[in-house]
């Protein structure tokens, strides 16, 4: 399908947007801050969602159509979306799909965000998502702040009857490693909110057995307007490598911190422009999120949004997480706070994990505070922490401590000779209980 | 014909008892907190025989044996 089966069909605003692939935003349009879009305003402003029949026909129609949008997952691994339909879809048995908006990740919103102000943009993803894989129901996995607006977005696409798939909507648990694919069907199979050990893959066995799409709800947010306006209209905006736009939370040492939508590959400093630009003098801006890297500001600054324009910097956009960090504020202070945090939040399931973490955390306070700190023994406990769990967890937070010494290098030695740099400047990355 | 293997850990299976590094060294070490870093590589085949063992006897079932995909 290239388009809306029916240009003249649409409404104004449906054809504006249509008609205009580069202008932004596509997924938080049509609303300030703070309200939610109803249904019939989201059928206005969007036009109505194109079905598509439950043969394996039209299946393949359907994954064909994503796989040349190049629309790739923004839970913060970025896997080609029309891949992971594939998987799921091939595979024998009733699948069933999990929206996955759990968002552990304290520092950002983006997800929050977008299902707050455009709930149905994400129910039609998951719609879409099952019809691509063959699946009858689709659960969303929200954060409880936003649970009552999904609820009630659900309950009146029912009185409707819009859906050829049953949706409904469960609390996320409220923690980091909840949002790892694995322990999103862990927590909704047994209440546990931990990752389970691969094999067997999700797409295989997940949910009670059943083949299962885990999508963050931004993909599927995007899912929606490219099942309604084609490929080409996705790739309206973005590189050609890493076309469409992206959901970023961006805090720290800025005038207007919050979510912006902005497209991929668009200048780090265009994106802290729409922020209205930085307070005091940046220092550093940590990218992706807490398993993601540090970079030094002007370098990151000058770089495309993207993972072809951060690889350079040993970074990627992740999760859309972009942290700035004002000169008067201690990066080593700031990375052993987020370390002792992860190490907090680790499901305590693999060994590396439960003891490698708060070893590193410890290393990297002693650190931080001007203490003794011992660079090889910190080296050594980073190579046989990293990659030895059942999820990512630690590679992430392995990552994230590797990037913070090689960008601070300066504080390290000031560090080593008098003690911690640190001028008393406010913590930007909130570590809600890992203080204990 | 003999097939190709490397050993694989469940990590949330294993709880560090060692009992494996200890069998067999050449495959198996530790890190600093007790728990088997396992050399990726294929089991050379004078081990395999040994690597079963290990399989077997790991008080956890935290081991396995997965065939190397022939590429």
């Amino acid at each position: 399908m290239a388009g809306p089966q029916a240009l003249d069909r649409l409404s104004l605003p449906a054809r504006r947007l249509y008609e205009a692939p580069s202008r932004l935003p596509r997924l938080l349009q049509g609303q300030s801050i703070g309200e939610s879009t109803n249904l019939s305003e989201h059928l206005e402003l969007r036009g109505p969602l194109p079905s598509w029949g439950p043969d394996a026909h039209s299946r393949q129609a359907l994954i064909e159509l994503v796989d040349r949008s190049g629309l790739r997952g923004r839970g913060g691994a970025s896997f080609p979306t029309a891949l992971k339909l594939a998987a799921v879809a091939g595979q024998e048995g009733l699948p069933i799909v999990v929206a996955n908006g759990t968002e552990g990740e304290p520092a950002s919103a983006k997800d929050k965000v977008l299902m707050a102000r455009s709930p149905h943009l994400v129910l039609d993803g998951a719609v879409v998502a099952a019809q691509a894989v063959g699946a009858r129901e689709a659960v969303l996995v929200c954060h409880p702040a936003v649970r009552g607006l999904v609820d009630t977005a659900i309950k009146d696409r029912r009185e409707l009857r819009i859906d050829a798939v049953r949706l409904r909507a469960v609390d996320a648990a409220e923690r980091f490693v909840a949002g790892e694919a694995s322990a999103v069907v862990h927590w909704l199979e047994r209440g546990v909110p931990t990752p389970t050990r691969t094999p067997p893959r999700l797409a295989e066995r997940g949910l009670h057995g059943r083949p299962t799409l885990v999508q963050n709800v931004e993909t599927l947010a995007h899912l929606a307007l490219i099942a309604r306006f084609g490929a080409n209209w996705y790739r309206g905006v973005g590189t050609d490598s890493e076309p469409g736009s992206m959901l970023v939370t961006v805090i720290g040492a800025l005038r207007r911190p919050g979510v912006y939508e902005v497209a991929i590959g668009t200048q780090v400093s265009a994106v802290i422009d729409q922020a209205g630009g930085t307070l005091e003098r940046p220092q550093a801006i940590l990218l992706g999120g807490y398993f993601g890297s540090w970079a030094a500001y002007d370098e990151a600054a000058q770089r495309p949004l993207s993972r072809a324009g951060l690889a350079q910097l040993g970074a990627g956009p992740g999760a859309g997480l972009i942290a700035v960090l004002a000169s008067d504020v201690c990066g080593l202070a700031e990375t052993a706070r987020v370390a002792r945090y992860l190490a907090s939040e680790s499901a305590g399931q693999c060994g590396p994990c439960v003891f490698g973490l708060p070893a590193l955390a410890g290393e990297l306070e002693s650190l931080a505070a001007g203490g003794a700190f011992d660079r090889t023994r910190l080296e050594r406990w980073l190579g046989q922490v990293d990659g030895r769990g059942a999820c990512r967890h630690p590679d992430g937070a392995v990552r994230m401590v590797r990037s913070a010494l090689a960008v601070f290098t300066a504080e390290l030695e000031r560090h080593a000779r008098s003690g911690c740099c640190s001028q008393g400047g406010a913590e930007i990355l909130p570590t809600p209980i890992g203080a204990r | 014909m003999s097939t190709r293997v490397r050993l694989r850990v469940d990590p949330i299976a294993c709880d560090g008892r060692g009992l494996c590094a200890e069998l067999l060294p050449e495959l198996i070490s530790l890190d600093d907190w007790g728990f088997p870093i396992l050399c990726d590589t294929e089991v050379p085949s004078e081990l395999t025989k040994e690597a079963r063992e290990v399989v077997k006897l790991c008080p956890k079932l935290a081991l396995w044996l997965e065939q190397v995909s022939k590429a």
